[in-house]
């Protein structure tokens, strides 16, 4: 569960500062899917660093479960997103010299598991998304889908709280687009964790239990 | 994880892994290089001084040469008197030779006495005096002085050594003056000096029996000069020596320090130096405690100079010296240079490449990779190009070294010695034939014990070791500074749109 109080995020720049966020208080409980909309620069991908812990508000706390993520030192911040936070990305930002498989196990290196472990979780996470026979290949042998596929079972193979997507089908074609967001609804109900996805698709935000709108830094559901 | 990323990255990224290495190995490559010749350098000038002070000299002592006058002590000028009747006249000229024994003009003499203090001295496991000597020939013919005066009053205008135009195809004078050097040694003296060092080629070296008696052994280089050899005599001083053994450098092609060495008590006498000595040489119990020994020495024997083998160092001059010299700087200069450039190769290629990685890093961060991960890894990629680079610089560079002793160039030293000075050899000749204009004097050499040695460079395993630390170091430093930069990064940056 998450629980923001008054959090406000500005960057200063050299001329003048930009607020991203301004007062936001927000809840969003355990296993809720929440879709995020709003204009280009309204603040949604800064709202989605405060929740994936990311960055520190200006102003104001976030929480998650028992931590208070605006508290915490960086270290701590790294242990917190490597095990309970996943992340998928709009331009998958896998890495190009590993393979399929190598990418999602990059999740599972802080974690501290053998290598039998972590291959065989790896593969299994791959499997789940129906890329077990790809597991070899590089993201560049890989078509977007597959490769937003390969991302999203890195996000959650180390079986984490929240899975957090900013734009995850911002650079697929549609079919694939609904692909992407079949496989993502199908993790949320299977595993139950809370999904927040940023989105510009209203077809996208419509699958959503509750949607938030963001624009000049102020939320307002919808 | 560790090691896959790094191998597909190092393999993937081939061409950045390819120019840090490749950098590396020249500037490790030119430090083995620079650092085994200049081994080879400091070898060839020990194997010089060893031929000339001996092998196992730590410390010679000698006395600076008093101005010519002061006191009256300084040695007689080169100066040949001869009677009325000297000589065996014929054809209207005169045949004279003369021969003299003196003190070396470069070095003073002192008071044997002096040994007996430095081997009281604590940490002296040997010592012994020498006295070095020149010997001066003068032979030649005069023109008859009567039959010259009879002559033209031209001749009286030459300066009195050679007459500049002969009377009428008669008259003219040839001379020689020939010098060598002579040492004084003591013979029962066999573990430090100058005979210490060399290999007997001929008949045998001097004995303890030998005290008291005119036997001499000789350079074998002066003595194929001078045609001399074994069972010969050689004039000295007026005293005809028996020959009685030739020895040569063990250092290569090197001279020895001497051209002759007859017994200590000997040249003494003949020199009218009695109980004089000019030099010491000393060999300290331990190589360790040499400075120290110098500094008691230096108390002890406070007229007297005191060196040690690397001063003497300094006094070992010719291409040796030049090769020294552009070992020293040169090629440290080079090699720092380059290696600061191969460093900085490393650091620019591992900052851009990690700004090149922006997003990879972010993303890796953002998924939970903490900072020290990431700067590991990093310098894990720096570390081993810079390894690859060393190993690859190691091998060239023992190709380089395998070159160079291949070549195997030959240097020239001569050392100016203290204790050997004075003229070797090729003395002054002076010729006025019949008519002809004036004197030709030849040029004096004044060159104790010049030697070509073959430059021979070698390759100790600490060479090695201290290139592929330095390789070591080299990607250290460009994994830290790009570790540095890495872990500046916001881990929000995996969330920048797709350029
Ligand atoms: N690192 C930063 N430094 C300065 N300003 C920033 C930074 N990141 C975001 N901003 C500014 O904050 C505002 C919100 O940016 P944000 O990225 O959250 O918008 P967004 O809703 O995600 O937009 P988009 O739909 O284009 O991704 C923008 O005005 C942006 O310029
Ligand atoms: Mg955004």
């Amino acid at each position: 569960m998450y629980q923001l109080t008054h959090v406000t995020k500005s960057y200063s720049g050299s001329k003048n500062t930009v607020t991203a966020l301004k007062d936001v208080t927000l809840t969003i409980p355990k296993g809720q899917m929440v879709a995020i909309q709003g204009p280009t620069g309204g603040g949604k991908s800064t709202l989605l660093q405060m929740l994936g812990a990311l960055d520190r508000p200006t102003s104001g706390e976030v929480v998650l479960g028992d931590s208070t993520l605006s508290k915490l030192g960086d270290t701590k911040l790294a242990r917190i997103r490597a095990r309970e936070i996943g992340f998928v990305f709009q331009g998958f930002n896998l890495i190009p010299t590993l393979s399929a498989l190598e990418n999602v196990e990059t999740a599972l290196a802080p974690l501290g598991l053998s290598n039998e472990e972590r291959t065989s979780r790896a593969s299994a996470a791959l499997e789940s998304v129906s890329l077990g026979e790809r597991m070899r290949h590089l993201p560049a042998e890989l078509s977007g889908g597959q490769q937003q596929r390969v991302a999203i079972a890195r996000a959650i193979v180390k079986n984490p709280e929240v899975l957090l997507a900013d734009e995850p089908t911002g650079s697929l074609d549609e079919d694939t687009r609904d692909e992407i967001m079949e496989l993502l609804e199908g993790i949320w109900r299977e595993k139950q964790l809370t999904l927040i996805i940023v989105t510009h698709d209203s077809a996208v935000a419509k699958r959503a239990e509750r949607r938030l709108h963001i624009k000049n830094g102020t939320v307002k559901e919808l | 994880m560790f090691i896959t990323y790094l191998r597909r990255e190092l393999v993937n990224r081939r061409k950045q892994t390819i120019i840090i290495a490749v950098g590396m190995a020249l500037a490790i490559a030119l430090v083995i290089i620079v650092n085994s010749v200049a081994a080879g350098v400091k070898d060839a000038q020990t194997a010089v001084l060893g031929s000339v002070y001996g092998v196992g000299t730590d410390i010679t002592i000698s006395k600076a040469a008093a101005a010519p006058g002061a006191n009256g002590t300084a040695g007689p000028g080169q100066r040949f008197d001869f009677g009325p009747g000297a000589g065996s006249t014929a054809a209207g000229t005169t045949a004279v030779a003369s021969s003299r024994l003196t003190a070396g003009r470069s070095t003073a003499t002192f008071d044997a006495a002096s040994l007996g203090t430095v081997t009281g001295e604590a940490g002296v496991s040997a010592a012994a005096g020498v006295l070095s000597l020149n010997n001066t020939t003068f032979d030649g013919k005069l023109p008859d002085v009567n039959r010259t005066e009879q002559g033209s009053d031209r001749a009286q205008t030459g300066d009195g050594s050679a007459p500049t135009d002969g009377p009428g195809g008669t008259g003219g004078s040839s001379f020689n003056i020939n010098s060598f050097t002579v040492l004084g040694l003591d013979p029962s003296e066999s573990a430090v000096g100058p005979l210490s060092s060399v290999t007997l080629t001929d008949g045998r070296t001097l004995a303890s029996d030998d005290t008291g008696t005119d036997v001499a052994v000789l350079d074998s280089a002066y003595a194929t000069t001078a045609g001399l050899s074994v069972g010969g005599t050689i004039d000295i001083g007026g005293t005809s020596f028996q020959i009685v053994g030739l020895v040569e450098s063990s250092s290569g092609d090197a001279t020895t320090a001497s051209n002759v060495y007859i017994p200590l008590d000997v040249a003494q006498n003949l020199s009218g130096e009695s109980g004089k000595i000019s030099s010491i040489y000393v060999q300290a119990t331990s190589s360790d405690d040499i400075a120290t020994l110098k500094t008691s020495l230096e108390a002890a024997l406070p007229d007297n100079t005191v060196s040690t083998q690397s001063d003497l160092a300094s006094s070992v001059s010719g291409s040796l010296s030049t090769a020294s010299t552009l070992v020293g700087n040169l090629g440290t200069w080079l090699s720092i240079i380059v290696l600061a450039a191969a460093f900085l190769i490393a650091i620019l290629f591992t900052i851009s490449g990690v700004t090149r990685r922006t997003r990879e890093f972010g993303t890796l961060k953002a998924i939970g990779w903490s900072n020290r991960r990431i700067v590991g890894q990093i310098a894990g990629e720096s570390v081993v190009q810079g390894l690859l680079g060393g190993i690859a610089g190691v091998a060239i560079g023992l190709v380089g070294v395998l070159v160079v002793n291949l070549v195997a160039p030959t240097l020239t030293a001569s050392a100016s010695g203290r204790v050997g000075g004075g003229f070797a050899g090729r003395g002054i000749e002076a010729a006025g034939g019949p008519g002809a204009a004036g004197g030709r004097f030849g040029q004096a050499a004044h060159a104790a014990a010049t030697s070509d040695v073959v430059l021979n460079a070698p390759v100790t395993v600490s060479v090695i070791l201290i290139a592929v630390a330095l390789a070591l170091a080299g990607g250290l430093l460009a994994g830290a500074v790009g570790g540095w930069r890495a872990s500046r990064l916001r881990p929000a940056e995996a969330l920048r749109s797709v350029a």
